[in-house]
């Protein structure tokens, strides 16, 4: 009965893949057209004219072709407009990391001390409460400007966004540690430092780690934007690229490639909060 | 009384509400603790009892007065004083051992790792743990904790126990069982212990003294009820001894009724030195209750209502 559940999701989710593979290709079917032109100027113009209009948008058989075509030669580098999907994906991915790992390194000790003090937390909240709804993008140009650098300035903006959930999370995760937590560590007469890293971090962990987590999807769905923007490398860059070329099918291939990395993210990210989470 | 370990002098608590009145919680304590004796502190609750320990402890200040320790004023919480919480308060990310051992390598900082597992397993062993030292405490009942509560406070060998209503939140059971494994510890380790309960059994079990506090606010101390059985008793031969009832009716009496009334203007109430009873030996006390034939039905354990 188990294994006979086990694998029922599997196979929904298996018919829901075909389905939507088979309404996409139903969609793309080429359209047949009663033939309007002579015999002799079909046969001079070929058969596209001839025997009806093939769908602009590609058949997923395309797409497949495609996506096969990216994964036998991921890396390839053909000059800068011509860059194989792995290369564009690995720069996103370094910016990310980038960015957001420096955000960790403000966010985390900063939400650590906001949230050791009331009157810190109370004082700051403000300037959070408005500078956390700020569309990352809207720094971009004074990014631009005071940075000089479009490369660092996407890093900026990844930073920026990466920072609030962080900073919020600790801060709270640290506030709300369990009195009766301190208490006992009071009555063992622990220093300072050693309570911060022996009592608090391990109590605020779970909460960190909630918001690191929620900071690296946000990361990297704004670099993809970020990166239309500043141009030269990156994910985002290769779809606008794609864009200008009206290559539909790379656009779709890298709108997978897209979901697969954040799905992967989130998962590492998933199992990292897993290992610092204790049963109450 | 001549140097107790511990002496509180005239500690009180006050709190200024929004409206700006102030309210005492409870003021003009005074009493000693001798070391090795074990000491239960009875009142209802709103009477401060939990901040009672709390200033014991160094947690909390007082508003007035002063709690010494071998002399030296308390300022602060200190390795001296170990704290049994009712929640356990135990860090649920570290082992049994792990709980433990942050204790004593808080006490010790200069013991090797070796040192500190050697010395958390010899508290282990004496709570009855052997065997569960890698758990964690989710997977520990409520009884479980609470012993590895008690290995935590005694691992880190204080001059003395405050323990704050350690056993009310087990089940009757489970109570009985620690309640006998603290009495042969003491016994064991002639540990300085202060307790905070609701009940009137486990005072008598354990206690050798008995502190009764009037109802808050302005609570006092009406009197402090020695335990004149001797200390050998266990739960089984507990309610055989002829005292038995006479304490027991004496702290029962002074919960239901006398709690309430008292009256710090009573004649020759002084609370610097509270009025000692002593149950059973009192001369002009009168006639004790047939223990063969109890008017208290059944053997229940009567538990005030908190």
């Amino acid at each position: 009965m188990k294994s006979l559940l086990s694998w029922r999701a599997p196979a929904l989710s298996l018919m829901v893949f075909l389905l939507m593979i088979g309404i996409w290709h139903a969609l793309t079917l080429p359209k047949v057209m009663p033939v309007t032109a002579e015999s002799e100027y079909a046969a001079l113009v070929g058969t596209a004219a001839a025997t009806g209009q093939k769908s602009a948008f590609p058949s997923p058989a395309d797409v497949g072709a495609k996506i096969m075509q990216h994964l036998g030669e991921p890396f390839y580098d053909r000059g800068p407009n011509d860059k194989g999907i792995g290369i564009q994906l690995a720069y996103s991915i370094a910016r990310v990391m980038l960015g957001y790992l420096l955000a960790a390194l403000v966010a985390i000790p900063v939400g650590f001390l906001i949230g050791m003090s009331p009157t810190v937390y109370r004082a700051l909240d403000p300037y959070i409460q408005v500078l956390k709804p700020i569309s990352p993008l809207a720094w971009m140009p004074l990014a631009l400007f005071t940075l000089k650098d479009s490369s660092i300035s996407a890093i900026f903006v990844i930073f920026i966004c990466s920072l609030w959930p962080m900073l919020i999370n600790t801060a709270f995760g640290v506030s709300s540690v369990r009195k009766e937590w301190l208490n006992v560590a009071r009555t063992l007469e622990v220093g300072n430092m050693r309570t911060a890293f022996r009592v608090i971090l391990p109590a605020a962990a779970p909460t960190i780690m909630t918001g690191m987590r929620i900071s690296i999807s946000i990361a990297w769905l704004v670099i993809v934007a970020a990166e239309m923007l500043v141009g030269g490398t990156g994910i985002g860059y290769f779809v606008w690229n794609e864009w200008n070329n009206l290559s539909i099918t790379n656009i779709i291939t890298a709108i997978l490639a897209i979901g697969m990395v954040g799905m992967l993210l989130d998962l590492m990210m998933a199992k990292l909060t897993k290992l610092v989470t204790f049963p109450e | 009384m001549s140097d107790p370990l511990i002496r509180i002098d005239g500690i009180a608590k006050k709190f200024t509400g929004r409206d700006g009145v102030i309210t005492t919680v409870f003021e003009d304590l005074h009493f000693g603790i001798e070391p090795g004796e074990f000491v239960c502190l009875i009142g209802h609750s709103g009477c401060g009892k939990t901040t009672i320990l709390n200033v014991l402890s160094g947690l909390e200040q007082s508003s007035e007065g002063y709690v010494f320790v071998g002399g030296r004023e308390v300022s602060g919480p200190s390795l001296d004083r170990a704290v049994i919480f009712q929640s356990h308060a135990l860090m649920p990310w570290l082992t049994v051992m792990g709980n433990i051992a942050f204790a004593v390598s808080s006490r010790w900082p200069e013991w090797n790792d070796e040192k500190v597992r050697e010395h958390c397993q010899k508290y282990i062993d004496l709570v009855n743990l052997t065997g569960a030292e890698k758990k964690r405490p989710a997977e520990l009942s409520g009884g479980m904790k609470q012993r590895v509560g008690i290995a935590r406070a005694l691992s880190i060998q204080p001059k003395m126990l405050l323990m704050d209503e350690p056993f009310s939140a087990l089940d009757a059971l489970t109570r009985g069982v620690l309640q006998e494994e603290v009495l042969r510890i003491c016994a064991e380790t002639r540990q300085t212990v202060f307790m905070i309960t609701h009940d009137v059994d486990e005072a008598i079990l354990l206690a050798d003294k008995i502190i009764l506090m009037t109802n808050g606010p302005r609570a006092k101390i009406a009197e402090i009820v020695v335990n004149t059985m001797p200390r050998s008793r266990t739960r089984h031969d507990l309610h055989k001894h002829p005292h038995y009832y006479r304490i027991r009716n004496h702290l029962i009496d002074f919960l239901v009724d006398r709690s309430k009334m008292f009256s710090s203007s009573a004649a020759g109430y002084d609370p610097r030195t509270p009025p000692l009873v002593t149950p059973g030996l009192d001369p002009n006390e009168a006639p004790a209750v047939d223990p063969v034939k109890p008017q208290v039905v059944g053997g229940a354990p009567l538990t005030v209502v908190r």
